[in-house]
């Protein structure tokens, strides 16, 4: 197929592009940029005019709820979802049912998903077996499988000698490892930050010592070990400022927020919304203020959905008893828009946390346009306004904190490996 | 902290769910209401027809005794046709969630549902979903809040001591757990009570527990240094068994409500206890049983509350 994408506004952050031009696709890669290539028939013409063109959004941690998990999602609703929120690389967690511990669930997942309409799925291999924090998974057979990085997802890794056995392991075979810092003991029953509303509320806490005290085992073990670790998830100020020493020490640490911890605060939970009960928990305003604040600095490398649908019959219930988790994958870029804009910040700033930075980390070719680049392409009206509802999202999970609100910023077209696999005001 | 759902547009109470946010006017039109009805229990019918031909359901997904018993007396003093069903034995235990069974229960014709749960924030998730009609008393969610007995904590200082303009209230024990104690800071504040007071060790206390306007005292010796008014929580068995307390006997050392350190507070102060006491743990025996004890009135006037409640609610 090739593809003309007319009179955008192409913005690349990595280059520092942002201009109008025309984008040239063929036989899925970007072929020309500006100038239309000699003996180029168009097939597929998308008007961009108005429109911003960047790279498709990399998103760290999309949960597609496959295998085990179809009560909640399926794999071809929420790559539909991805596609939909201009999503074209992503990254799932291996929390699904059985955990993403053995070869071949890996590639049946790849399988499946390269056989359907929608992002390029990377999958984040189990570090312990059953996600039990127990005994190393195969490592170089699950990357050798597909796996680009390996983690614990949310599941707890009490034992510290298994952790230190991993890095030590992961190292040798050159592997990254993503780790959400949570102590088991400190994090215990607990589902709402050791706050002011959980102090009213009662709702059992969570401190934040339950993040610094984990970071500060993981970072130790890096220095220890070397290894490349990816820091999913941070919640906290005091987190980010371990975080600011660390890089500034060398270690080979990034790290990652998820877009409603830019947003959202405890003080959204106040009246029970299990759509906020989120992990780690949505915590302080000023816990808030420095994750936002780091994520202008590039201290936090990049922004992600943490998206995890959940089935309505799982939210509706008393807070601590609700499946916690927020739908997410369609509201990445309007949320990131958003926050750029309230920062004072630009279209490419914004753009680089959901695009290059992220794709940095997972180490692949995508979140850059240029010649010769996958045509991976996400196509949006920065202006448009759209309302969040079940209606208009298209994941099975409807479990957004943003219900009901209005966001700007909406995709009109999802452009992967050079198929349009998303135009707005079309179902697929 | 969700006062919308709690009241109808033009500010009437629809659900108790919990006293904050509450404002001071329906807590002493609910207070006023309770001392109309104590008269009630003194008659020989002690009857009287407000709720004829209601429905209230007690829903007990947690044990109670006592509560359960005090709004079922409540009810059928108001001439209501009162349903236990006590499912934590029942219903839950088979799968079936809250809100199918709530609306299950609405199907049979109730109108009012009395929620005992937990969870914080059941009774706010049950009146989220229930017809206009039906209302929902709040009897204790989890740890956040218990607003009837907060409500007949009130109406017993109020009968004590008159009014809560010049109190000093100590509230000691395990503030942590405790939906009582959190009831009880929030109908305090907005009553006008000038100085709230909680004693406990730093394991017992909330850790923002002073954005609730309360000041924190470690130390019986300050913490009840000239109160009005002391309160002592009910501290469970099970405290002991984590890390929280090192055992009952050095619990009761220090935070134990015993005659010697009663003597710290002002002569005249009253001694209060939600129950179910532990004697010997939280308070002594001759505290609970002396004369500036007023746990006993506190039950007797828990009964007039809930009328109150239940009445209110019945006609709004």
């Amino acid at each position: 197929m090739k593809i003309r994408i007319k009179n955008g506004r192409v913005i690349d952050p990595a280059t520092g592009l942002d201009k109008v031009q025309d984008i040239y696709v063929a036989a899925g890669h970007i072929v020309a940029m500006g100038q239309a290539p000699a003996d180029f028939h168009v097939s597929t013409e998308i008007d961009a005019s108005g429109l911003v063109v960047c790279p498709g959004l990399v998103d760290l941690a999309v949960r597609l709820r496959e295998p085990g998990l179809e009560y909640m999602a399926t794999l071809e609703s929420e790559m539909r979802a991805a596609a939909a929120g201009g999503v074209t690389s992503l990254a799932c967690p291996p929390d699904t049912d059985p955990p993403l511990d053995e070869p071949g669930l890996v590639e049946m997942l790849k399988f499946r998903a390269k056989n359907m309409p929608g992002p390029r799925v990377y999958p984040v291999g189990a570090l312990t077996w059953k996600l039990k924090g127990e005994r190393l998974t195969e490592m170089g057979e699950l990357a050798e499988a597909g796996c680009v990085a390996f983690s614990q997802a949310d599941a707890q890794m009490v034992n510290t000698m298994v952790l230190l056995r991993a890095l030590e392991y992961a190292v040798t075979m050159d592997l990254p490892v993503w780790l959400r810092p949570q102590d088991h003991y400190l994090s215990q029953s607990g589902v709402a930050h050791d706050g002011v509303v959980a102090a009213r509320l009662g709702l059992p806490p969570i401190p934040v010592p339950a993040e610094t005290v984990a970071l500060q085992t993981i970072l130790l073990l890096v220095r220890e070990t070397g290894a490349r670790v990816h820091l999913c998830r941070l919640s906290s100020r005091a987190a980010l400022g371990m975080l600011r020493r660390a890089k500034h020490d060398g270690l080979p640490v990034t790290c990652d927020v998820g877009i409603h911890h830019v947003h959202l605060s405890e003080m959204d939970t106040a009246d029970f919304n299990a759509n906020c009960h989120m992990v780690p928990p949505l915590r302080s305003l000023r816990d808030r203020d420095a994750i936002r604040q780091a994520l202008a600095e590039g201290l936090i490398d990049a922004v992600c959905s943490d998206h995890a649908p959940v089935d309505e019959d799982a939210k509706e219930r008393p807070f601590q008893e609700s499946e916690a988790g927020a739908t997410g994958v369609e509201l990445l870029l309007p949320l990131t828009l958003k926050w750029a804009r309230e920062a004072g910040l630009s279209l490419a700033q914004a753009i680089d946390r959901i695009t290059y930075r992220p794709a940095r980390i997972l180490g692949i070719d995508a979140g850059e346009i240029g010649i010769g680049k996958p045509a991976d392409l996400c196509v949006f009206d920065p202006d448009a306004d759209w309302t969040v509802s079940a209606k208009t999202l298209r994941s099975l999970g409807k479990n957004s904190p943003f219900l009901g609100h209005e966001l700007q910023g909406q995709v009109r077209y999802t452009v992967i490996d050079g198929h349009v696999d998303f135009r707005h005001n079309e179902r697929h | 902290m969700i006062p919308n759902l709690q009241l109808t547009e033009d500010g009437r109470l629809r659900h108790l769910l919990t006293l904050e946010g509450l404002p001071a006017r329906i807590l002493t039109q609910i207070l006023d209401t309770a001392e109309s009805f104590i008269s009630v229990a003194e008659r020989e019918v002690k009857k009287v027809p407000l709720l004829r031909g209601k429905a209230i359901f007690n829903l007990f997904f947690e044990s109670s005794t006592r509560t359960r018993t005090t709004f079922e007396i409540a009810a059928k003093r108001l001439s209501a046709d009162v349903v236990n069903l006590n499912i934590a034995t029942s219903a839950q235990s088979k799968g079936e969630t809250l809100l199918d069974t709530v609306a299950n229960l609405s199907a049979m014709q109730a109108d009012m549902f009395v929620v005992r749960h937990a969870s914080s924030g059941a009774p706010h998730l049950i009146a989220r979903h229930v017809a206009p009609h039906i209302h929902v008393v709040n009897a204790g969610d989890g740890r956040c809040a218990h607003p009837t007995q907060g409500l007949l904590d009130m109406f017993t200082i109020r009968h004590f001591k008159g009014d809560f303009h010049n109190l000093r209230v100590t509230i000691v024990g395990d503030l942590l757990h405790s939906r009582v104690a959190r009831s009880q800071i929030h109908a305090l504040t907005t009553l006008g009570c000038p100085e709230v007071r909680v004693v406990a060790p730093r394991t017992l206390l909330p850790r923002d527990v002073s954005s609730l306007g309360v000041h924190v005292h470690h130390r019986m010796e300050t913490g009840i240094r000239d109160a009005d008014v002391i309160i002592m929580l009910r501290l469970q068995n099970e405290r002991m068994q984590g890390a929280l307390l090192p055992s009952a006997g050095e619990y009761y050392k220090h935070w134990g409500l015993t005659p010697d350190k009663l003597r710290w507070a002002r002569p005249d102060a009253i001694v209060m206890h939600p129950g179910p006491m532990n004697r010997g743990v939280e308070i002594d025996s001759e505290v609970a049983d002396g004369k500036q004890a007023v746990i006993l009135p506190q039950v007797t006037f828990g009964i007039a509350v809930r009328m109150a409640v239940m009445s209110i609610l019945a006609g709004n």
